[in-house]
């Protein structure tokens, strides 16, 4: 089996993945609760809470799937992109586990560790197909042609669509995650009430900066009662011109590319208008969606190994 | 003094003359309520800068790393925080090394990062932007 370690951005995650993608245990620690309760700000962005969290959670992982190290063939890590020091954590933990072992270490993207997730049991996604990657630190649109090639068709140019939620959110007066606040708040809406501009932006690119503004200045002309009146108005249309932008680039990319099959992962997948828009496209799960460490697992299966001990001298990357 | 913009190519350009008078180790603070432009400003110094990567937002990823012409650039963004803790500060301190760092909403952060050589203001006007460039 493989285990999978997750510590790039806020949750600290593991997984034991077989070979055939089959989950046996995916536990993340999220800090989504304590998002909730300071409005979306995290009390600690550290690489210290991945620190305490990461061997309870690689123990509970083994737990809950009835197993123990002796079970683990190689070790699967996250790499980049992400926050240096929480990486790190992920990292050390998995070099000290495989050398320990004296297994083979698997770096992983997380991007790619993304649309892996579509290659998890029970029903496993084929390549090729044209993904939207949404979430609130990315927006990108992938030809993914193989299990191992992909190519980056189209990416942000500003804020990441789910970072467009919650921002979005933050202005309307909404909790967090702002994503799912607009959401609940759009379904008693008009969509059509305003009508928030989509970026045009050349190639298959997107941005999100201006409609972000133009809320901003719709709320800003509205008083404090008419801003509680129109609020789901303005969640409706906001959202609305999101997705629209979001499905407008996703089938043109699939046209271009020649996928006749869409696959949505990341956060911003589990909204409802994203989902309706697109009835066609292959979601994961949910709790695959957002970040975490069977994802990381499956990509691991496609990816080369670096043998006991070269990987000693691995080191993180914020970006590439 | 303030100097008015009409669009983002405008804040961009105030920007890149900006980036032409920073060395390695600067620090320059950019502050400015959602949607003033902060993001567009630092685009425009890191393309100034010899920035090819794509300049985004780190809201959620908290950091970048660019690599400039001859400089590595960092992007900060403090806008999820709440004060920055020694243990923060750890996790922060390497984007600071050997480079010119950006840092949005810097707010959280006072006291702790080290100072700024520059500190830009943005703010709405009317359409357009008002944007501060203070030398500290």
């Amino acid at each position: 089996m493989i285990l999978g370690i997750e510590t790039s951005c806020d949750e600290t995650a593991a997984a034991l993945v077989t070979e055939e993608g089959e989950i046996r245990a995916s536990v993340v620690a999220s800090q989504a609760e304590l998002h909730a309760r300071y409005g979306g700000v995290v009390p600690e962005v550290a690489s210290r809470r991945h620190l305490e969290l990461v061997t309870p959670v690689i123990r509970e992982t083994l737990g809950v799937a009835g197993a123990t190290l002796d079970d683990v063939d190689r070790i699967a890590v996250t790499q980049g992109p992400g926050l240096i020091g929480a990486l790190l954590v992920g990292l050390a933990a998995a070099k000290a586990l495989a050398w320990s072992r004296r297994l083979p270490l698997v770096p992983v993207d997380h991007l790619d560790g993304h649309v892996a997730s579509l290659y998890l049991q029970p029903e496993p996604l084929e390549p090729p197909f044209l993904c939207l990657l949404a979430s609130g630190g990315h927006t990108m649109l992938l030809d993914v042609r193989s299990h191992t090639e992909r190519e980056l068709l189209g990416t942000t140019l500003d804020d990441a669509a789910g970072e467009a939620f919650d921002k979005g959110a933050r202005l309307l007066g909404l909790g967090y995650p702002g994503g799912r606040e607009i959401d609940r708040l759009a379904q008693d809406g008009d969509p059509a009430a305003y009508a928030f501009p989509v970026a045009r932006v050349p190639g298959l690119d997107f941005s999100f900066s201006g409609l972000k503004t133009a809320l901003l200045y719709a709320v800003r002309d509205l008083g404090e009662e008419e801003l509680a009146e129109r609020r789901a108005d303005l969640a409706a249309s906001y959202q609305h011109a999101i997705v629209r932008a979001l499905v407008e680039r996703t089938q043109e990319a699939a046209r271009q590319a020649g996928r006749d099959r869409i696959a949505i992962v990341g956060g911003v997948a589990a909204n409802s208008e994203l989902r309706a828009s697109l009835p066609a496209a292959i979601a994961a799960p949910l709790s695959l969606c957002t970040d975490n460490a069977a994802m990381i697992a499956s990509a691991a299966r496609w990816t080369e190994p670096v043998a006991y001990p070269r990987y000693l001298a691995l080191d993180a990357y914020a970006s590439r | 003094m303030e100097t008015l913009t009409q669009s983002p190519e405008e804040t961009e350009a105030l920007a890149a003359d900006l980036a032409g008078r920073l060395a390695v180790g600067d620090v320059v603070t950019v502050s400015g309520e959602l949607g003033s432009g902060k993001t567009t400003f630092v685009r425009g110094a890191c393309v100034a800068l010899g920035v090819r990567e794509r300049v985004t937002s780190p809201t959620y990823t908290i950091g970048h790393r660019y690599h400039g012409r001859a400089v590595e650039v960092s992007h900060l963004d403090l806008y999820r925080f709440e004060g920055v803790s020694p243990a923060e500060w750890g996790d922060l301190e390497p984007y600071f090394e050997d480079a010119i760092a950006f840092v949005e909403w810097p707010e959280a952060g006072e006291g702790v990062l080290p100072s700024p050589r520059y500190a830009v203001r943005l703010r709405h006007a009317g359409d357009g932007r008002a944007v501060e460039i203070l030398e500290c």
